[in-house]
């Protein structure tokens, strides 16, 4: 760093400096060396003055009328093609419609109304820019102004004004004598607000309770194909493939799912459902999305991804652990589970344990198993909270 | 009108009941007398029309921004007329025929018919689009511009944190904008958005079913998202906007050195006609080239992505471009930086990649003024710009700050740099994560060498002058090259600056040898102080210049040393630099 500390000193170049000989009148023994800065008694300026602004240089189309007229006939063949580009606009908004796709080589089909409109509005509103910069380039005046600047703060004496109003204003409203007023009507203003962000609170939504910790899954339901929601047989599902998968019933109502034997008589009686059978399809299915695969048993690594599949059949949730996009990107080679959005791995073979990216936990697993007819089905819910951690996911 | 008036029941007074001087005459004069006598504001207005804006090409950033707020404005208010910002569910049936069959929400039904029902509906669309991204991008680089020429100092320092402000809210009302279609794409974002919420200690699932109005997606969103995106942060973004400007009429705008330039004038040309035409013209082509744009270049084609479905996937999840930074930095944030603890659950590689990262961001950004001003104890107003060489350390900070950001934003793109490259998606990211820390300290260093360098080529260039090319052999046989000294107006824009030198550290006691209880926050700021300016190069002064011309004829021999023994030197430089 120290060759960059000051002007670098030359050694022994300051006393060369200012030697004799060169026959320089103008500058004797009082004469200063280059690096030194400024040196006092050097009869020399500390700075340099600011030399004010350069001469005016007169442009083409100020000195040659030729010029002029030059740049007049371009400003006006812009606002021309301004005005040709609205025409343009007009013509093609009667002539086309939306749905008229043309073909463009390397480019496909395009949409040849939005095309011309664009055109048309673009050309329209650059022939106008253009045309007033370029006025005012050539042929309106370019000698510089000048204008002075003030300090920005107020003069001395209404700053004291300034503050003699407020002391004056605190002694006439009486605060200083009468304390309690100022205390409480500050405290009225501070609180004064809050019936309305009570409101806003209290009725933007509702308390998530033990939500986020649940799913529609349970015992049970068949593991349907997402979307055509048909149920899958364990002999549907070959080695390597992958199913997206959704719980049977998913957009059943409340009264369906009883009927059906989902929903437990405490449930009923609290209101408290376990299940989100109270939730909307799409908040269902937000959070009990599964994908199933399927492996040679002995490529599972633990023992527990082994005895929650059914014969290497494996249903995991897929919703990542990480910020919650979908994590469907299986690849068959590796057997790993790759999330779009920011890239977390999770190990199919390893139970879906992360192994890359910013995920932290494990995709939850199914359990599953089969019914009679020999298809799919969840033998329990989701064990643990899907989805993206929170604070008191515990 | 008012003549009329006069005849019939102003009989015997002056046709001009108004009275101050003669009437005028010109239809321009009458109108605007007409206004006067009503609002008073001639004078201002006068005052306004003959004010002096200066011209340099990087103050049109801040214009860029401006006008392409207009333009999002303007379009966005067209493209209410066909919206509905409703998450009710509807079956399409309309213009675009591959979707037609397929349940959505009417959000993206109605978005769908705007782009191939209503003619021109699409342009809109993607003019509204693009000016977003222009208004983002031209709201960053007009920051960067202040940044590296300091017009962040006093008297500008609320100004820039207004700026600040206004960058992020631009960043949230574009989010909020890129939602409202509710596509795939913006429903994955959303999806992601909540996750950020939850990431938040104690509060964050209340705060996402706050949002939310419950579980995830819900059916408020939407509307919420709507009220926002054109209500309530373009509000404030126009507040803060108005405020913006008002305060650089108050300031006047700041300017390069240059030759006529003082800290105490502005250099420029009159608002009438000069910049009332080449600002109002410049509107004019910031809209067209956005139209153009939007007119050749598809920008976020919602139909292609089909409406919003919490099941599938798409491998290109992307945001729009100005929170890359953020999705970047989620995807370089490891996940050992989730902790249970007592039984909670803190998701730091998810909140401090977004609920914290945000803020971080712009509370540092906006508060870099001050601690400036505390380094450098400077308690004068300025409003001559820096050039950026000539603050080495506060350029290389910035180049620094923008090199984090620039691996961030490289981060989220990660999976495309992988597939393009043909690399390990592993390896480029393992690689992020060390440059992202290694990375701006190479550039500090690199960018503050440029710019010592940068000043002692323009002390060179003052000293000494520019080569001629003409070598001129003396009657003793040695030879030089002829060099041109600058002229004044050249030359003072290279020397018109300060470089301040490190603050002097007081002992830390006082007379009586008692330690002061400000001796530890001095001794902080002395060390900043040199951080900041033990590397500095100063400006020439007319003695050196003196100096140099005085000895030059030494330092330009190209030959053999001179009969004192002075070393030789090559080409007008000294050998011992």
């Amino acid at each position: 760093m120290n060759d960059s500390a000051t002007p670098p000193q030359v050694p022994g170049h300051g006393s060369d400096g200012p030697a004799a000989g060169h026959g320089d009148a103008g500058f004797g023994a009082g004469a200063v060396s280059l690096d030194h800065g400024h040196v006092e008694g050097s009869g020399l300026p500390a700075h340099f003055e600011n030399p004010g602004l350069p001469p005016h240089q007169p442009r083409h189309a100020d000195v040659d009328p030729k010029a002029a007229k030059r740049a007049e006939r371009q400003v006006l063949a812009l606002f021309t093609l301004s005005v040709l580009g609205t025409v343009l606009f007009v013509v093609a908004y009667f002539m086309f419609r939306p749905e008229q796709l043309f073909f463009f080589p390397f480019f496909g089909h395009v949409s040849i109304l939005n095309l011309l409109l664009g055109l048309g509005m673009g050309l329209s509103l650059l022939g106008i820019g253009l045309g007033a910069v370029h006025w005012a380039k050539t042929l309106m005046p370019d000698t510089e102004t000048i204008e002075e600047r003030h300090t920005t703060g107020a003069s001395e004496e209404d700053r004291k004004a300034l503050v003699q109003a407020l002391v004056d204003g605190k002694e006439e409203s009486q605060l200083g004598r009468r304390p309690m007023i100022g205390v409480l009507g500050g405290t009225a203003l501070g609180l004064f607000a809050v019936p309305l962000g009570l409101q806003v609170v209290g009725g933007m939504g509702r308390l998530p309770g033990s939500e986020l910790s649940e799913t529609f899954w349970q015992t049970g339901m068949r593991l349907m194909r997402d979307p055509e929601m048909t149920p899958v047989k364990a002999s549907d599902v070959t080695l390597g493939a992958a199913f997206h998968i959704l719980p049977e019933h998913l957009d059943a109502s409340v009264e369906e799912l009883d009927k059906l034997g989902y929903v437990s008589a405490e449930e009923k009686r609290t209101g408290d459902y376990r299940f989100d059978q109270d939730l909307g399809y799409l908040e269902r299915k937000a959070k009990a999305v599964v994908l199933l695969m399927r492996l040679r048993p002995e490529q599972f690594k633990s023992d527990k991804a082994r005895d929650w599949g059914y014969h290497g059949i494996v249903a995991y949730n897929k919703v990542c652990t990480h910020a919650g996009c979908p994590v469907g990107l299986y690849e068959q080679q590796t057997h790993h589970l790759l999330c779009p959005c920011h890239q977390s791995t999770f190990d199919v073979t390893q139970d879906c344990a992360v192994v890359f990216g910013p995920a932290k936990r494990a995709l939850p697993q199914l359990k599953i198993g089969v019914d009679d007819e020999g298809y799919l089905i969840a033998t329990q819910g989701f064990m643990e909270p899907v989805g993206p951690s929170f604070w008191e996911r515990g | 009108m008012s003549t009329a008036a006069a005849t019939h029941e102003g009989a015997g007074q002056p046709a001009d009941a108004g009275s101050r001087g003669a009437a005028p005459t010109t239809p321009v004069g009458k109108v605007a007398t007409w206004f006067d006598d009503r609002t008073g504001l001639a004078k201002p207005i006068r005052y306004l029309m003959k004010k002096v804006f200066p011209d340099h090409w990087s103050f049109m950033l801040g214009e860029v921004a401006m006008y392409s707020m207009l333009i999002a404005l303007l379009t966005g208010v067209l493209l209410t007329l066909w919206y509905i910002p409703s998450m009710g569910h509807v079956v399409y049936d309309g213009a675009y025929g591959p979707l037609n069959g397929i349940g959505m929400s009417e959000a993206y039904a109605s978005t769908l018919e705007i782009s191939f029902a209503v003619k021109g509906g699409l342009l809109i669309r993607q003019i509204h689009h693009w000016s977003a991204l222009f208004f983002v991008a031209a709201v960053g680089l007009h920051a960067a511009r202040v940044f590296f020429t300091g017009a962040f100092r006093k008297p500008r320092e609320i100004n820039w944190v207004i700026g600040t402000v206004l960058l992020l809210l631009a960043c949230i009302e574009g989010f909020a904008g890129y939602s409202l279609p509710d596509d795939m794409l913006s429903g994955v974002g959303l999806r992601v958005m909540e996750g950020f919420l939850q990431s938040t200690p104690i509060l964050g699932s209340y705060m996402a079913y706050m949002l939310f109005d419950g579980p995830f997606p819900g059916e408020l969103i939407i509307p919420r998202l709507y009220m926002a995106h054109m209500l309530l942060v373009p509000a404030i973004i126009i507040g803060l906007f108005t405020a913006h400007l008002v305060l650089v009429m108050v300031h006047k705008h700041t300017q390069f050195p240059g030759p006529g330039k003082t800290n105490e004038n502005v250099v420029g040309f009159p608002v009438m006609p000069v910049y009332a035409a080449k600002a109002g013209g410049f509107f004019f082509i910031v809209f067209g080239i956005i139209t153009l744009i939007a007119a050749l270049v598809t920008i976020n084609p919602i139909w292609a992505y089909g409406p919003y479905d919490p099941s599938p996937v798409t491998a290109d999840v992307q945001p729009d471009w100005y929170m890359g930074f953020a999705d970047g930095a989620l995807r370089l944030l490891p996940g050992w930086l989730e902790f249970e603890l007592l039984g909670y659950t803190l998701s730091l590689n998810l909140a401090l990649g977004s609920i914290f990262l945000l803020p971080a961001v712009f509370g540092i950004m906006g508060a870099y003024p001050f601690f400036e001003a505390w380094v450098t104890g400077d308690k004068r107003e300025h409003n001559l710009l820096d050039r950026p060489r000539n603050r080495p350390t506060r350029t290389a900070i910035g180049m620094a700050a923008i090199t984090c950001y620039f691996v961030m934003f490289l981060a989220a793109g990660n999976d495309l740099m992988a597939i393009k490259l043909g690399l390990s998606i592993n390896d480029i990211t393992v690689w992020l994560r060390i440059l992202f820390f290694l990375g701006p300290v190479i550039v500090f260093i690199i960018t503050k060498r440029i710019c010592l360098n940068l000043q002692r080529q323009d002390r060179e260039l003052v000293l000494h002058g520019t080569e001629t090319g003409r070598v001129v052999m003396t009657p003793e046989g040695k030879f030089f090259e002829v060099h041109e000294p600058l002229d004044p107006y050249t030359r003072w824009n290279l020397v018109d600056y300060e470089a301040q030198r490190p603050l002097e550290l007081t002992s830390g006691e006082d007379a009586r040898g008692v330690a002061a209880p400000e001796a530890k926050s001095s001794k902080r700021r002395a060390w900043w102080s040199r951080f900041y300016f033990a590397d500095r190069v100063e400006p020439v002064t007319p003695a050196e210049l003196a100096a140099a011309h005085h000895d030059g004829h030494d330092h330009e021999a190209v030959e053999g040393s001179d009969d004192e023994g002075r070393t030789p030197a090559i080409a007008g430089r000294p050998a011992s630099h």
